[in-house]
């Protein structure tokens, strides 16, 4: 009789990169479509330069490194295409574009490649292009304006209610016809392949659940205070990127916690950020920044919630409990 | 002292300062109007003239009286020597140049807690003799100048979105604010390293080195 020894974690279905970030990219592609379908073709613009940036800007990066081309792997694929999502479908192509090259260059190669990135790389080129065009990334289009129905620019959801006071039916916010990012208007088709990968174990279900949850209950905790000025927390949950970050950015295996506590301290506190810069910062969605300083904070919260070896007495911080 | 065992040349003193101790690329100091006030070439080249007037001046001086200083008050007397010559310029920018000096701001009044001119006034100019320390100061106030200058011009262009208002582009709002400071340097510093691992010029600057490996560069 043999025995398997490995050392953990141990192989599961998605045992190997290339085959994980295809699976994810599969996952995307419904969110895309729709994406697509509601934007017309300057979605797809935005798409296609953004991972095709991404791709030739790994494979220059490479070259100039001498190593291996690791573009077969699908990472800077995803990185490409989960950028775009994040973006404005009115966006020039060429920024988008940049905004990959940024991603991959100095959010990812800089720190030694796929692995070694301490922040997430779409989202630091979401964040340079945040910070670089502010206008663009502010100007939203109306779904299906590419009809000819009405005017070309719109306000997001979150935008209505931060600065107008009004909100948005959920069957919209559910099934994605509202003005947004390309990839963030469907709660629904981000929803369904996140619930498949976190079945099979390719994404870790504590994440999402301690975000999400974290930002239901506070946000709930504003809305019973004063119903009148704060949205209830479904709409919380519905509006804006937080669906697309919860499940598919702060999931990402390199940038989150390793252990099942660290996760759910860094889903909670990630989900605080969200309603408190949503609430009371000038923005009007938090997603990104909130993902982004959690993943600062991802080596401390490892170090903290280190398991407890077998046998080794029980610490709490770093002291024996007594 | 070891460093002034080094014997080189006053072009050696005075290239050092350009590229091998380069203040900004090689040594970090003076990170913070570095950071702060290159936001055109403008802002750059007036801030990296005004640190070179005074870190000439007060090098010259402080290596004329350091046999004069007593060690214990060595840094209290080098920032009196260091301030007057930031007053100066000061006024200097106030009365001729107000729009500038309205740019820089109180970065002009911080330049007396710059470490690259204490730096300089401690370990060199208290050191050697006057030709050599006004020799060294001129570089490493050069190295800063070049500095400030090519990190001003760059951020300029692609916050402005004009190169000489030859080619027009959609500015890069990031690149004026303190973001693109920090992104600009670091890819700088990491171009030059590049670069100075591609000429293979590993060897590092003797005043860097630790005190018993400097004999071997005698």
């Amino acid at each position: 009789m043999s025995f398997l020894i490995t050392s953990s974690p141990h192989s599961n279905d998605f045992g190997s990169v290339p085959l994980m970030m295809r699976t994810v990219i599969i996952g995307l592609l419904p969110a895309t479509i729709a994406g697509i379908v509601l934007f017309g073709w300057p979605a797809l613009l935005v798409i296609l330069s953004s991972v095709i940036a991404a791709v030739l800007t790994e494979l220059a990066v490479n070259k100039i490194m001498k190593v291996e081309p690791t573009i077969s792997d699908g990472s800077a694929a995803l990185t490409g295409l989960l950028l775009a999502l994040t973006l404005s479908p009115v966006m020039p192509w060429w920024q988008a574009a940049l905004g990959a090259v940024f991603a991959i260059a100095v959010g990812k190669m800089l720190f030694g490649g796929l692995g070694y990135n301490i922040f997430n790389p779409a989202l630091v080129g979401r964040a340079f292009l945040a910070a670089a065009f502010p206008v663009q990334m502010t100007t939203w289009a109306a779904p299906m304006f590419w009809r000819g129905v009405e005017a070309v620019s719109s306000a997001t959801p979150l935008a209505l209610m931060k600065f107008q006071q009004q909100t948005t039916v959920y069957s919209k916010l559910f099934f994605g016809n509202v003005s947004g990012c390309i990839g963030e208007t469907s709660a629904l088709l981000l929803l369904l392949p996140a619930l498949f990968f976190m079945f099979k174990g390719l994404i870790n279900w504590r994440i999402p659940a301690s975000y999400l949850g974290s930002v239901a209950v506070l946000g709930g905790l504003f809305w019973l205070i004063d119903p009148t000025k704060y949205p209830d927390p479904l709409f919380h949950l519905l509006a804006g990127g937080l669906m697309l970050g919860a499940l598919y950015m702060a999931t990402d295996l390199v940038t989150s916690p390793l252990t099942p506590k660290g996760m759910w301290v860094f889903g909670a506190a990630a989900g605080v950020l969200v309603v408190v810069i949503r609430l009371f910062s000038g923005l009007p969605e938090g997603v990104m920044y909130s993902i982004l300083i959690m993943n600062a904070f991802v080596p401390l919260i490892n170090c903290y919630t280190r398991p407890r070896i077998l046998g080794y007495p029980q610490k709490r911080f770093g002291r024996p409990v007594k | 002292m070891a460093a002034s065992k080094v014997k080189r040349g006053y072009l050696t003193e005075y290239l050092k300062g350009l590229w091998d101790e380069n203040p900004v690329f090689r040594q970090l100091l003076g990170m913070c109007p570095t950071l702060a006030v290159t936001t055109s070439t403008i802002n750059g080249l007036s801030m990296g003239l005004a640190t070179t007037f005074v870190l000439v001046c007060s090098s010259t001086i402080v290596s004329l009286i350091r046999k004069l200083i007593p060690d214990q008050v060595r840094i209290a007397s080098f920032i009196v020597v260091i301030a007057t010559f930031v007053t100066m310029a000061d006024l200097f920018l106030k009365g001729i140049f107000p729009d500038i000096s309205k740019a820089l701001g109180p970065f002009v009044p911080l330049i007396v807690v710059n470490c690259i001119i204490l730096g300089r006034a401690e370990v060199f100019a208290s050191k050697n003799d006057p030709a050599k320390s006004f020799v060294d100061a001129l570089g490493m106030g050069s190295g800063f100048v070049v500095a400030l200058t090519v990190l001003g011009t760059i951020r300029e262009i692609f916050g402005t979105g004009s190169l000489f208002g030859l080619v027009n582009f959609e500015p890069w709002v990031i690149m004026i604010l303190p973001g693109g400071a920090f992104i600009t340097l670091g890819l700088l510093i990491g171009l030059l390293n590049y670069l100075k691992e591609k000429t293979g010029q590993q060897q590092a600057a003797p005043a860097c080195l630790p005190v018993d490996s400097q004999a071997e560069v005698n």
